[in-house]
């Protein structure tokens, strides 16, 4: 008896799940349908069934230089993710390590500068971009994206590499290890799990960030969050062309996603739930 | 153990993320805050100068800044709503024993993943269109008339679809939470009779409520920022009534160049942000000193 009830328990719970995740995932599943219709076909009235064309996908690149913002949504996403690393590896390191009585402080001194509004220094930010002419330019808006991102990407490490046991580090010492071969030799191994997650998560952070990119950029530097904005103010039929520049912008950062559940997680809570 | 070098190297290394955030953060907020005692116009800059208070004094007289702000507490209110109850039940039910458990927790993850401008403008065309709108077709076939949502409940309609981008991260956050509960206490307290309620009451939501304060300062942190989605679907209309503070902002310094009143905005944006830190930091630090 126990057993039918605990199979049907768990049929009706498959049964309800999957319509519930289905419906939340319709969007991106009809965006993703939508985007292999011809324009004709994406306005005439509900059809899960496209007929297949690849006509958007080369009209968007042909029409506006689709791979271009793809372009620059790789290179500040990936940029700016290794500029933080770059800079936060060492301070991660130094207080995972060697923490003083103001590691704690300056780590949540570090989140504090997290929520601080965009919108408040939108236009001192505006205006020194402008004055060093850093306007739509990719290695300004890099170094913002780096800037954002910095404390979670400090945060992130410091507790993958708080777990690393300091005993190794000590035994390496006496081994008369150097501290920067301390560094590459014994703890760049342990830490790389931990950098890879850091990196993953930053890289999507940001890819999807969508105020900075679009406010200081227009052309040159303009990545995808842009791009798609400038979708808003649409002439003619363009919903197959949308659905097939979003599928693209999303597709590799919705596969990344799914690959990094857990390190999100962690990552976006600081640590505060595993 | 550390010795006095190997200290002085760990503040060298340490160096360049406090540098680089503190000048971040100091000379911006400075300026922010030396703009908004000014009249302050690039393109008319006659009547350019020191004017105390005045604009401040705007959110008492102008409708459009307190609209913003109360539309901004709408917003936040409402999504948080939405997203811890919803979040829940979602992942109580994701957490049940199922088929393909793995792809569920994929599709209901991803619309996190989908960048704002993408999750607006896709809702906005494709679901929410009065005419040719997945909701519309859904209207018609009932017979009744498809609802105008961005003319006629702007803010309904920002709500739902910011509420479909966050709702994933809640329910992620609190299922790996509920994961983490005991698995013998949750048999104890069937083997003693407690029904699915009261174990729910009495165990597994205390056990999420770390979970549930850590998801509603997160996501209040981002929400108080929401500004793309409103870029792409109503623009802050009609009127003002779906512009919340950040848009405003946005509307008086780069499109009307009214910098002090931005950056007096500005300054409100961050007197909010820092209430609901104040919390956040609280939360977050009890975890540290474990």
């Amino acid at each position: 008896m126990a057993r039918s009830v605990t199979t049907r328990h768990k049929t009706i719970a498959t049964v309800a799940a999957w319509i519930v995740a289905l419906l939340i995932f319709f969007p991106i599943l009809y965006t993703i349908i939508t985007s292999f219709k011809s324009e004709q076909e994406a306005i005439q009235g509900f059809n899960l069934i496209p007929s297949g064309t690849f006509e958007s996908y080369s009209e968007v690149q042909a029409q506006s230089g689709y791979f271009k913002f793809f372009l620059n949504s790789v290179i500040l996403s990936v940029g700016s993710t290794i500029l933080a690393l770059l800079v936060a590896i060492p301070a991660a390191w130094s207080m995972a390590f060697s923490p003083t009585k103001r590691t704690k402080d300056i780590l949540m001194w570090m989140l504090s500068t997290k929520m601080m509004p965009a919108v408040a220094v939108l236009f001192p930010i505006y205006l020194i971009f402008r004055n060093l002419g850093l306007l739509d330019s990719r290695i300004g808006l890099m170094v913002m994206l780096m800037l954002i991102n910095l404390p979670i990407v400090v945060w992130m490490l410091y507790t993958y590499f708080r777990e690393i046991p300091g005993e190794i580090l000590e035994a390496a010492r006496m081994d008369g290890a150097s501290l920067w071969n301390e560094i590459i030799y014994v703890l760049t191994p342990m830490a790389v799990p931990g950098i890879a997650s850091t990196m993953l998560l930053n890289i999507i952070l940001a890819w999807n960030e969508a105020f900075w990119t679009i406010r200081l950029t227009t052309t040159d530097a303009a990545p995808l969050t842009a791009f798609i904005s400038s979708f808003s103010s649409p002439q003619g039929l363009f919903w197959a062309k949308l659905s097939a520049a979003s599928t693209l912008a999303i597709a590799p950062i919705l596969i990344m996603g799914w690959f990094s559940q857990k390190q999100l997680v962690r990552g976006l809570t600081f640590g505060a739930v595993k | 153990m550390a010795t006095q070098q190997t200290r002085s190297l760990a503040r060298f290394m340490m160096a360049p993320s406090v540098v680089l955030l503190l000048v971040w953060m100091v000379v911006p907020l400075a300026l922010t805050l030396w703009f908004s005692f000014q009249q302050y116009n690039p393109l008319n800059p006659v009547r350019d100068g020191f004017v105390g208070l005045s604009n401040y004094a705007l959110f008492y007289s102008n409708p459009a800044f307190l609209q913003s702000i109360l539309n901004t507490l709408i917003l936040v209110i409402s999504v948080l709503l939405i997203t811890v109850i919803g979040g829940i039940l979602l992942a109580l039910l994701i957490d049940q024993p199922m088929w393909g458990q793995g792809i569920v927790r994929i599709l209901v993850i991803s619309p996190f993943f989908v960048m704002p401008p993408v999750a607006a403008l896709v809702w906005k065309n494709m679901i929410m269109h009065p005419q040719y709108g997945v909701f519309a077709d859904i209207a018609r076939f009932f017979g009744a008339q498809p609802i105008d949502w961005f003319g006629q409940h702007p803010m309904t309609a920002i709500i739902i679809i910011v509420a479909w981008q966050w709702l994933p991260f809640a329910t992620l956050i609190l299922l790996t939470a509920l994961q983490s509960l005991d698995g013998e206490q949750k048999e104890a307290a069937e083997m003693d009779g407690a029904g699915f309620l009261s174990r729910f009451w009495y165990l597994t939501l205390p056990h999420m409520s770390r979970a549930i304060t850590v998801v509603i300062l997160i996501q209040t942190i981002f929400l108080l920022s929401v500004y793309a989605e409103i870029l792409v679907t109503t623009n802050g209309g009609p009127g003002y009534a779906s512009t919340n503070l950040p848009f405003l902002v946005y509307q008086k310094a780069l499109l009307e160049f009214k910098i002090g009143q931005a950056s007096a905005g500005g300054i409100i944006a961050v007197i909010l942000a820092n209430i609901v830190a104040f919390f956040a930091m609280r939360a977050v630090g009890k975890n540290l000193d474990k």
